[in-house]
């Protein structure tokens, strides 16, 4: 059960690093627009990039 | 006072900076220039109270304030002033701002007052949740500068409004709620994690140590739960505490804060209870419920956004027109009136003006919930923001920017939005009483529970708190108005002001003014009389090739009624001013005009059965040549088609209906016979209706005048509430409550439909808060209900609001206007 004392703290850091990844994704934007790039796939422009 | 901070903007002060002003006879330290300007000046117009209201502190103007005066110079400039400032009288302007750096409403009051102080300006309102404010001023004895100076001067800047930025903060507003949800709910996740091992564990089986490991892993992680995701509940607690009200947030707060405190006791001393994923669940709840309703608030108001969003960036003039047909690209906003600009299909007509060349449909369905395109042939009026659909058209622009019609339906919007309603204020008092109660029932169930079960004191209290928190019973109103407004504006109908919508639903008396108003106000031909050997048709394609080329109203009205009609060979066509026209056909001269001019080519008097339809208070004129009478035709101010079916709604609906006319009796009851209405007030002046609607008001009627004129305008003032055709004069526009923006009389019936509705979903509403909050007060004393149900049930209820009232959007769509919807 000692390993206890090592997962629980790890699981808490983990957390923190979840959410810290979750915050960089709204940062840049990631949940603005949750529609149109699923469309953006679909369609035959890939040679055109800024 | 041992380290010094700046008495003004809280930050310390710098070695060697020895800055004092003094405040209430007391000398307080300021940390510099800029600040002791600041402080002085606030001191300087008697607004100190500002020291004592405040409950944030400004940001400094340390960086901003020379600088910045120079920059506000430019904002005098006329060219930069017309995108957000217009001309209301001859010297007397309005301007609109945004300010920023205001973090509470004290900030809202400091502005108000010293911007009132001002010599030269005339008012000033400022909206506590836009930011926005609206400030009038006389332009001889101020400038533009002058205001902005005086904001920047108390620790605040101002900008003018624009869209954009207005936009950027919605968005912004959206993006950390929900950041703030997903911590809050990570967080409920992971401490429910922690706590399953607690629950599950029997007495003894755990050891201490590891359950003092789960407590302070709970703890760190409920750390930025409470910090960060709580913390718009606790400021919003503390802003009301200091104000001396109690607001919506102060339960939440002392709930919240109460549980955590406790949690907190326990994990360190190491004994007793924790509630931390009580804590973390019950904020996630309520965060979830604040966010849902969020989403739906910002997608009820878009309707003014898009109606912002119509004008378009730039437009194609052609500077050589007619001869050149070049077109250069420019700014909308470097357009001035009398420029030509081509709208190709498919854009936006930038501004108001008039067509040149070329024939097309307009689409106008956003500014008049018009749904049909609407032809457009030279010589018509356009509208900015209007989308032209089938072919390009060349116009000369006559009205730019804030003078334009979009721009007057914007801020007629706007200042809806800015006034309260009586309803909503109502509302608010009600869950102030409401939330006063409450408390001291908390502290009562605190102190009986401690005496029945200490353990359980804490979470009964925090229940009862939050579980009766009157959120839903605030909403109720005001989320209700705000979408009906938007349905309305869908429908055509702009409410202008807050009360609107309630006085609305609540009319008893439907008051119609008869020209322009039931009637479209313009010359038509209303009946034929053939006299001689040619039929009606023949009459009237006559009548109409003759005056072909008139310009005379009732030439207009019969090239109208006679149109698709083959024209008639007519030559020599000559007017003579005040009696008719005379032309030359197959050899014949034939004239048409007044009875007596036309009578002179052939001197034989009137037909019996003619002389009865000369007989009439409508225009009459005659058509003939030299061997005698052709026809006779009378043309007079033709009812508007769906007049009676509006009225016949509102008649199904029970609604007294009165006309109230200007015009002779015999003309008016024809109107009311034809339309159905019983009451008939003729040859009225502007006294006249004044006295009859007071009239009607004493014996306590709820009137609705609906009218166009300025001779109305008196009577839309008196009324409770007033409609106002869009194409009616300015100043009927400004008077009235509601604004029909098409001339399509149905809206009018619609929109009452549509109020009330919308009161009756008020109603529901806030039969549904207090029914809510009576069953759950006493299942949370008696200590049925957790926390976390509490928020959930105080999130659902808010929640249930929002979406009964969101059904004022849907249903309208599929509700047929005056085909009450069986369904």
């Amino acid at each position: 059960m000692e390993i206890l004392y090592l997962l629980i703290p790890l699981s808490v850091v983990l957390v923190f690093i979840i959410g810290a990844a979750f915050w960089w994704s709204l940062r840049s934007g990631q949940y603005d627009d949750l529609e149109g790039p699923g469309y953006r796939v679909l369609r035959d422009d890939d040679g055109v990039r800024k | 006072m041992g380290q010094a901070s700046c008495y003004h903007c809280g930050l310390p002060i710098p070695a060697g900076v020895d800055l004092s002003v003094t405040i209430d006879g007391e000398a307080r330290a300021v940390c510099c220039i800029g600040c002791q300007a600041v402080a002085q000046a606030i001191v300087a117009n008697g607004l100190a109270d500002y020291y004592r209201q405040r409950d944030a502190l400004p940001e400094s103007p340390r960086e901003a304030m020379p600088r910045v005066l120079d920059d506000l110079k430019l904002y005098d400039h006329a060219d930069f002033q017309k995108s957000f400032v217009r001309a209301l009288g001859e010297h007397e302007r309005e301007a609109a701002l945004i300010i920023e750096g205001i973090t509470c409403a004290a900030c809202i009051w400091l502005n108000e007052r010293h911007l009132a102080a001002l010599p030269g300006v005339t008012g000033v309102d400022i909206n506590y949740s836009t930011r926005r404010a609206r400030v009038r001023w006389d332009e001889t004895r101020l400038q533009l500068s002058d205001i902005l100076a005086a904001i920047v001067a108390i620790g605040y800047r101002a900008h003018p409004y624009d869209v954009a930025r207005q936009e950027a903060l919605a968005h912004r507003e959206r993006r950390s709620a929900l950041w703030r949800l997903f911590v809050a709910g990570f967080g409920m996740m992971q401490v429910m994690m922690y706590a399953v091992p607690a629950y599950l564990a029997g007495e003894g089986e755990m050891s201490a140590d590891i359950e003092a490991l789960l407590r302070w892993a709970s703890l760190v992680l409920t750390l930025p739960v409470i910090l960060y995701s709580a913390a718009p509940f606790f400021r919003g607690a503390l802003r009301d505490l200091r104000l001396r009200r109690v607001g919506m947030d102060v339960p939440v707060a002392l709930g919240v804060g109460a549980a955590f405190a406790a949690s907190l006791w326990a994990t360190l001393s190491g004994s007793g209870e924790v509630y931390f994923d009580s804590v973390t669940m019950f904020i996630f709840f309520l965060l979830g419920g604040r966010y849902l309703e969020m989403t739906a608030r910002q997608r009820a108001v878009s309707v003014t956004e898009a109606l912002a969003r119509l004008r378009p960036a730039f437009a194609a003039r052609v500077p050589g027109f007619p001869a050149v047909r070049t077109v250069e690209r420019v700014v909308v906003d470097d357009l001035a009136p009398q420029d030509v600009v081509l709208v190709r299909p498919g854009e936006t007509i930038p501004a108001d003006g008039c067509v040149l060349e070329g024939t097309s449909g307009v689409d106008e369905s956003l500014l008049s919930g018009e749904s049909a395109p609407v032809t457009k042939a030279p010589g018509d009026a356009l509208t900015g923001g209007a989308v032209n659909v089938d072919s390009p058209l060349y116009f000369r622009v006559e009205q730019i920017g804030e003078a334009t019609r979009l721009s007057a339906i914007l801020r007629l919007m706007e200042r809806a939005a800015m006034e309260k309603p009586q309803l909503v204020a109502l509302a608010d008092r009600i869950a102030g009483r409401f939330l006063e109660v409450l408390l001291l029932l908390a502290a009562a169930v605190a102190v009986a529970w401690s005496f029945v079960d200490p353990a359980r004191m804490l979470w009964v209290t925090v229940s009862v708190l939050v579980v009766t928190c009157p959120c839903a019973l605030s909403l109720a109103t005001p989320v209700a108005l705000t979408i009906a407004s938007g349905a309305l504006a869908r429908l055509g109908v702009l409410a202008t002001r807050g009360h609107a919508i309630e006085t609305l639903a609540r009319a008893t008396h439907f008051v119609f003014d008869k020209t322009g108003t039931l009637t479209t106000g313009e010359m038509r031909l209303l009946d034929t009389l053939p006299l001689g050997e040619r039929d009606r048709d023949a009459c009237m394609a006559l009548a109409a090739s003759i005056e072909q080329a008139s310009e005379h109203p009732l030439g207009r009205a019969l090239r109208q009624a006679a149109a698709g009609m083959p024209l008639a060979d007519v030559s020599e066509v000559a007017g003579v001013p005040g009696a008719g026209m005379s032309a030359r056909m197959d050899g014949r001269a034939v004239r048409i005009g007044r009875l007596a001019y036309v009578g002179e080519i052939h001197g034989q008097a009137l037909p019996e059965a003619a002389a009865a339809f000369a007989q009439s208070d409508d225009t009459v004129i005659a058509l003939g040549d030299d061997t005698g009478w052709l026809a006779l035709f009378r043309l007079g101010d033709a009812v508007r088609p769906e007049a009676a079916a509006m009225l016949a709604a509102l008649r199904a609906d029970g609604r007294e209906l009165v006309l109230l006319s200007g015009d002779s009796a015999r003309v008016a009851r024809r109107v009311a016979d034809a339309l159905g209405i019983a009451t008939v007030i003729a040859e009225a002046s502007p006294q006249d209706k004044h006295a009859y609607v007071s009239g009607l008001q004493a014996d306590g009627a709820v009137v609705a005048m609906v009218g166009d004129g300025v001779n109305d305008a008196p009577v839309l003032a008196l009324a409770q509430v007033s409609v106002a055709m869009g194409s009616g004069s300015q100043l009927a526009r400004t008077q009235a409550d509601l604004v029909l923006l098409s001339d399509r009389l149905t809206a009018v019936a619609q929109a009452y439909r549509l109020a009330r509705r919308g009161l009756a979903i008020i109603r529901q509403n806030l039969v549904w808060a207090f029914v809510y909050n009576i069953v759950a007060l006493p299942l949370a004393m008696a200590g049925w209900v957790t926390p976390w149900l509490a928020g959930i049930g105080m999130s659902g209820s808010s929640l249930l609001v929002v979406l009964n009232s969101l059904r004022l959007q849907r249903s309208e769509r599929h509700e047929k206007p005056w085909k009450s919807s069986i369904s």
